[in-house]
């Protein structure tokens, strides 16, 4: 079926703004066949039901919207007190000079930029492959852009147990920047792997990340949104996990003109399990998706989607989340809830929770809400001498904890509370001066 | 240590008159009971007391240690000395019993220019009073309140109370809810902190607690008014008259 007109235009627009790529070796193969997929389904628009309520055109337009570098003052890079493999991209651009070499015990790593090329490659069964699966029942055309468009990226293939976490820090340097960056992650069989990702990443960032963990692997995923304002993203993680592998993924946003993040995670194989949550702190004219897509597949697999979002002045908070049980995956354990608390009266928060159940044996939950802070707790609070912004500060922190604690790493929880501290005393909210 | 002239407070939301003119006068070290039936405004006075949202103060003082506490921040009142162990404590989930004790306290040892305690003496410092207050390492760990039975609350309560040694101390029918054993444990709690320096209201709705906590001075309110204040014996007359006869003595 031919696109609509305005699609189509917007297409070419888009298009014509990025380079024509080579289409040699795999990877040539993929993004022909990624460009295929976007052809047909065209770029988003507000107007499609799955972008209701995150405007998409700044993120489809021909160019980027210019944005400041940011420099964070006294707060130390995220992880830096991490033992991690050190990778750094700069606007985009895997940058050699700032980054450890690539060698990991357990690990395979190369450049996306220069695996390409090979006629054959392990990550051919990966890379553009579960962006593909993840089209349907929803189209996803920012992820297919990406396969087709992506020119840097990371090849991960993990064999043992990661000797330390692989941390991608994403730096931006040019206010107009527009990266697109692909990363496949393979987690053979009872592998081990925890992925960091940190940093800005350009003024306009298109991000996909697929993600195997193969029979009995793990991968651990924490990742954070920078503290630059105005910048503007669309990520995508798309996982597929075989029996008994476990998937773990935190995302801590902070401020942001837009971020869409979504999350496609498909429980393959019996007793896997996939847990996905987010914390977002917003103030402001922020505006913050959470989109999530759980399908169980195969039977007694668990699944948790736990997000929360603090907004203040005006920010906007939106969660479309689904679980989708298949025929036959009985005794599925599915959890979600999305929960916002609301600073004051002019921050909103847009929910759309689904369950779409084909299993009789199933136990599947989902709740949202929406709220502002508990007075009473906060006078409670500073009758025992606790400050109002404290108190008020404390408070947001145990809103959040349920989305903190599904970081496994108690140091890494550490650093992202410590991080939210810093965030909330920096960040008053008009109401509650 | 505290007191109170002439006080009137009305709700901020509605031309609801609660208390209309109340006078006490409190010694260092003494303890004074307030008794009155439901709804005579015993509660809202601890209320505004504390600094609780709400309420309108449109005539009167409090004055604490020489302060006026009806133009602080609640969490100045405390630091200036003022506790409140409230008649309905909160619950606060997501924030552990323990952390929530340690803020409060080095929230009011900073405010008084002091140094905060080391992680190693708060800790041994809560262990000893939990001890005596019969509360346990899991209720500590615990959010605040959170599914705490009725007299695990009160505990709770002077718990605070005994890690933050205030100087002026407010019980809000600490008693209400607790059997006759939790009310020895509470009054001990509470008898232990008794000094020349440290000053109790205790406000209860019955005789009883008042023979644990002896009380000094002993008031009766109703209709938002101190309408009788006596010695012990005056509890005690409450306790076999009721306060039929006391409201119409007054008239
Ligand atoms: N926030 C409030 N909103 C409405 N009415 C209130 C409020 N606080 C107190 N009152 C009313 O004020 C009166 C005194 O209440 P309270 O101080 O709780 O009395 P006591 O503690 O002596 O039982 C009651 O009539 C009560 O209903
Ligand atoms: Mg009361």
């Amino acid at each position: 079926m031919a696109l609509p007109k305005v699609k189509e235009d917007a297409l070419t627009a888009r298009l014509a703004a990025l380079p024509a790529l080579a289409g040699k070796g795999w990877l040539g193969a993929a993004r022909a066949e990624a460009q295929g997929r976007l052809a047909a389904m065209g770029l988003p628009s507000r107007r499609d039901e799955y972008w209701r309520y995150t405007d998409p055109a700044s993120l489809v337009a021909a160019e980027a919207v210019p944005a400041a570098d940011f420099h964070p003052g006294d707060e130390a890079p995220a992880f830096d007190a991490i033992d991690r493999l050190k990778l750094v991209f700069v606007d985009g651009v895997f940058d050699p000079a700032q980054s450890d070499d690539l060698a990991l015990a357990g690990v395979e790593i190369e450049r996306l930029a220069q695996a390409g090329a090979a006629d054959i490659h392990w990550a051919q069964g990966l890379y553009g492959v579960l962006e593909a699966r993840g089209q349907t029942p929803v189209q996803r055309p920012l992820a297919a852009l990406n396969s087709a468009h992506a020119t840097d990226g990371l090849l991960i293939r993990v064999t043992g147990r990661a000797a330390r976490p692989i941390a991608l820090i994403y730096a931006h340097e040019s206010k107009t920047s527009d990266a697109m960056l692909h990363h496949c992650v393979k987690v053979e069989a009872g592998a081990e792997l925890t992925l960091l990702e940190s940093g800005p990443g350009a003024a306009r960032f298109t991000k996909v990340l697929e993600v195997e963990v193969a029979e009995g692997a793990q991968f651990h995923h924490i990742r954070v949104q920078g503290r630059d304002h105005e910048r503007r993203a669309a990520t995508h993680v798309f996982a597929r996990l075989g029996a008994r592998a476990e998937f773990r993924s935190f995302t801590l946003t902070a401020n942001g003109r837009l971020t869409r993040n979504e999350a496609v995670l498909e429980l393959a194989g019996p007793d896997a399990r996939a847990h996905v949550a987010g914390a977002a702190v917003g103030d402001g004219d922020f505006h913050h998706d959470d989109t999530v897509f759980v399908t169980h597949a195969a039977a007694a697999c668990e699944s948790r989607q736990v997000f929360k979002k603090v907004l203040m002045n005006g920010a906007t908070g939106v969660f479309q989340g689904k679980i989708l049980v298949k025929p036959g995956a009985q005794k599925t354990d599915g959890y979600q809830i999305s929960q916002s608390l609301l600073l004051d009266e002019d921050s909103q928060f847009l929910a759309k929770p689904e369950l779409e159940i084909y299993a009789d044996d199933v136990k599947c939950s989902h709740g949202s809400t929406s709220g502002a802070i508990d007075e009473t707790a906060l006078f409670y609070l500073q009758s025992r001498g606790v400050p109002r912004k404290a108190a008020q500060g404390l408070l947001v922190l145990a809103f959040l904890a349920e989305a903190i604690q599904e970081i496994a790493d108690e140091t890494i929880a550490d650093d992202i509370r410590g991080r939210l501290e810093g965030w909330l005393a920096r960040h008053a909210s008009k109401g509650s001066a | 240590m505290l007191e109170i002239k002439n006080l009137h407070v009305k709700l901020e939301e509605e031309d609801k008159v609660i208390l209309k003119g109340v006078d006490l006068k409190i010694g260092p070290g003494e303890v004074h009971a307030i008794m009155g039936p439901n709804g005579s405004g015993k509660s809202t006075l601890s209320y505004v007391l504390a600094g609780r949202d709400g309420y309108e103060v449109t005539e009167g003082s409090a004055m604490l240690e020489g302060q006026e506490l009806l133009e602080m921040e609640p969490e100045e009142r405390a630091a200036a000395g003022l506790f409140l162990a409230f008649q309905y404590p909160v619950e606060i989930p997501g924030v552990g019993n323990m952390t929530f004790l340690r803020t409060a306290v080095n929230a009011q040892r900073k405010a008084r220019g002091e140094d905060e305690v080391s992680a190693a003496e708060f800790l041994k410092l809560v262990r000893e009073k939990a001890k005596t207050l019969k509360i346990d390492a899991e209720m500590l760990k615990r959010p605040v309140n959170v599914g705490f039975s009725g007299g695990e609350k009160k505990r709770n309560e002077i718990l605070q109370m005994a890690m933050l040694e205030p100087r002026m101390c407010i019980l809000d029918e600490t008693d209400s809810g607790l059997d006759v054993d939790a009310m020895k444990l509470v009054s001990d709690g509470v008898n232990a902190l008794r000094d020349a320096g440290r000053s109790f209201l205790v406000i209860t709705h019955y005789q009883r607690l008042l023979d644990h906590i002896k009380p000094d001075v002993v008031h009766i309110m109703a209709a938002g008014r101190i309408i009788k204040t006596g010695g012990p014996e005056l509890a005690l007359e409450v306790e076999t008259n009721g306060y039929a006869d006391i409201l119409s003595e007054v008239g």
